[in-house]
């Protein structure tokens, strides 16, 4: 296997009136070819700012602080805008929450999912990208004959599918998903998780997976990356940090999800909310919160170190014999 | 097992939709949100209403409150008949229950503080008097759902505060005239999941100190399974499955129930679990199907080689063991 992706040291600002929000500080993570990493926490912790950081579609008072983003092991950063231009879509491609803002109400779907086809091959024949359009629909479970169709004429659930058929237009090599079930029915959730399933399989796509839901991570990844107020916390595949997770934060955010094959409890919370992101705690970010804090957590920041093959945590506390 | 709190016989809600101009000759596509049904809530207890978008969920609801009119169907609460009560009757029963929304952004008034948003309705309803008890009740109902220091808190507009803390202020709201009963629809799910079970121990805690009976109406399935007594499964504007939570979800014999149960995620990875993922999209109810409504749908309807039955005969809930009833012509 060949490392598709390569994120190293990722840090960005977000310029605010009230101060720099330091929304994502020193994360890194690499993603093979045809693998899925879901990357899950709380509300605010980064997750979006850094799957939009590498096709370099962050709103304009973002700034990159430092790292490097390697795309087949170039590395992205260096790239100007026309460069950039090239790859979304083409190499890399998106598929958000709420596809219902992302297309457009005054165009057919089939007008739209061509869109990307012409522009990456403007050599393409008319008659091959129209069939491509057709193949795609059929792909993602639309009939071919509603191309003619206009966004508000589908439900969310097809809306989602057509924003899936335009991610796959250019045959890409990664695409980021960013919540994609997230505002859809649990029937639809699972139609809609299962065909990325299967197309990821078909097509051996690399996918990177956002969720706040970790059991929908869990049912469609092979590794999961926990980040917490701007920083990755644990990282490993899913059946080693499900079944053995390092992480206080993660442990908590396991418990605080029902599980219908487990005990018939209810969830357990965790107390207090996020850290304010432009002054972000000292020491380690989760301390203050954090059931098994002591003196030299909120001193000094734990670096992320092994905890099992695979698997690595950022925790003072790892390794000590639990009571 | 308690008694009824609230008994709903054949309860039917219809809207007219009007499509295009509003000509005399054309006759309005009626909305069948609630079509007949038939249920107990029983006293003390938490019953959650689950089912996928459109099911008529918030319509069953709020029909409860009569904030929307039924066309037919006896709402009985104790020994009243809410479906019929008018005016005064009606205004008195209304302090009784009382609803909490999912979206604290939007149920509570931007424009008034905190302590506007839970005095107003004592003030109205006469229950407070005197200045300094009004101040006494505000405070208290604050910190009853860990909103301190009561006196910071309540000067507070909405926007000033956390979702988590704001969906707490409506909680308060609702508690403030000491209710018997709650719709509370949707009431965590715009919130991140480490707040969320704040929430929900407030709620049921509140349930015993003040013996509170609850709707609650949910689409997650797990966290009806933790939280509720009895759970309900409406499809279409029908109730289709109701019994025990852990039956219902370990032991339910709808298919629809049985589908929906198979596909809810799981945190704890295990792939060997079959799903049956149900083709298609719930059907609008204003053409709801012949028979029975879920056949175009149903795995089972399929797997028997499409029954005469369910093509024409709509399956009347049937007990399928104690407190357990099921609509389908083939349960297990
Ligand atoms: N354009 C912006 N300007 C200022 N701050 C921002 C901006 N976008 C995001 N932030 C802040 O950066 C942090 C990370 O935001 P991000 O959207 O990446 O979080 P997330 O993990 O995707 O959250 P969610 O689950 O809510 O989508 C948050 O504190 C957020 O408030
Ligand atoms: N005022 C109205 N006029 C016309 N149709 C309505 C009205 N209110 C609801 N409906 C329709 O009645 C059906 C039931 O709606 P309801 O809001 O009760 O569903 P729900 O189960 O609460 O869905 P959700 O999970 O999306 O909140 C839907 O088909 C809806 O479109
Ligand atoms: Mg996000
Ligand atoms: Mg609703």
């Amino acid at each position: 296997m060949s490392t598709l992706l390569d994120i190293q040291d990722l840090a960005i600002n977000f310029k605010t009136r009230s101060g720099d929000v330091h929304a994502v500080d020193g994360v890194s993570f690499q993603l093979e070819a045809g693998k899925v990493l879901g990357i899950a926490g709380e509300s605010g912790c980064g997750k979006t700012t850094t799957a939009l950081s590498i096709p370099r579609l962050l709103p304009s008072n973002a700034r990159l602080v430092r790292g490097h983003i390697l795309f087949d092991g170039v590395d992205l950063m260096q790239f100007s805008e026309g460069e950039i231009e090239k790859i979304r879509w083409k190499q890399i491609s998106m598929v958000f929450q709420g596809a219902m803002n992302a297309l457009n109400p005054v165009k057919t779907i089939g007008a739209q999912i061509i869109e990307p086809i012409v522009w990456h091959e403007p050599a393409i024949a008319r008659g091959d990208a129209n069939q491509r359009v057709l193949e795609l629909l059929e792909r993602v479970g639309i009939p071919a004959a509603r191309a003619r169709s206009y966004p508000h004429e589908f439900s969310g659930g097809m809306r989602q599918r057509v924003m899936i058929a335009m991610a796959l237009a250019c045959r890409p090599k990664l695409i980021i998903s960013d919540e994609p079930v997230t505002a859809l029915d649990v029937m639809i959730q699972a139609q809609i998780l299962n065909l990325l399933k299967d197309l990821q399989k078909q097509m051996n796509l690399a996918m990177i997976f956002i969720s706040h839901d970790l059991s929908v991570i869990a049912e469609s990844c092979d590794e999961i990356a926990i980040m917490y107020a701007g920083k990755l916390v644990e990282r490993g595949s899913i059946r080693k940090v499900f079944s053995q997770p390092a992480h206080p934060y993660t442990q908590a955010l396991i418990r605080s999800f029902p599980n219908i094959y487990g005990k018939q409890e209810l969830i357990h919370g965790i107390p207090g909310y996020p850290p304010n992101l432009i002054h972000p705690p000292t020491g380690c970010r989760f301390h203050e919160r954090c059931d098994r804090c002591i003196d030299i957590c909120a001193q000094s920041e734990p670096v992320l170190r092994e905890v099992g093959e695979g698997q690595i945590a950022a925790c003072h506390r790892i390794g000590e014999t639990l009571p | 097992m308690n008694p009824a709190l609230l008994s709903i016989k054949d309860l039917k809600v219809y809207f007219e939709l009007r499509q295009g101009l509003p000509l005399p000759w054309r006759e309005p596509d009626v909305v069948k949100a609630i079509d007949g049904v038939t249920f107990d809530i029983l006293e003390g207890e938490v019953l959650a209403l689950v089912g996928e978008s459109g099911c008529g969920k918030t319509t069953i609801g709020k029909t409860l409150l009569r904030l929307i009119e039924p066309k037919a169907g006896i709402i009985q609460y104790r020994d009243q008949d809410l479906a019929h009560l008018k005016g005064v009757s009606l205004r008195a029963m209304r302090q009784k229950m009382q609803l909490i929304f999912q979206d604290p952004y939007e149920s509570l008034d931007s424009r008034q503080s905190v302590f506007d948003i839970l005095a107003e309705p004592l003030v109205i309803h006469q229950r407070v008097t005197q200045k300094k008890d009004l101040q006494a009740c505000v405070f208290e109902a604050l910190e009853s759902t860990g909103l301190h220091p009561a006196a910071e808190i309540a000067q507070r507009y909405p926007h000033h505060l956390s979702g988590g803390q704001r969906q707490r202020v409506a909680i308060a709201a609702a508690m403030i005239l000491e209710p018997e009963f709650i719709v509370a629809d949707e009431p965590v799910s715009m919130l991140d999941v480490s707040v969320r079970a704040g929430i929900l121990q407030l709620m049921l805690a509140l349930r015993h100190q003040k013996n509170l009976t609850y709707l609650f109406i949910t689409h997650d399935l797990s966290l009806a399974w933790v939280i509720a007594d009895r759970i309900m499964v409406l499809y279409l504007g029908k109730v289709i499955e109701i019994g025990p939570s852990d039956r219902l979800i370990h032991a339910g014999t709808h298919p629809y129930t049985q589908a929906l149960v198979s596909v809810i995620p799981s945190p704890i990875p295990d792939r060997s679990r079959e799903q049956i993922i149900l083709k298609g999209e719930t059907p609008s109810p204003v053409h709801v199907p012949e028979g029975c409504r879920f056949h175009p749908r149903c795995w089972k309807f399929q797997r028997l080689g499409s029954p005469k039955e369910c093509l024409t005969q709509e399956p009347d809930l049937r007990q399928v063991a104690e407190g357990h009833l099921a609509a389908c012509h083939f349960l297990d």
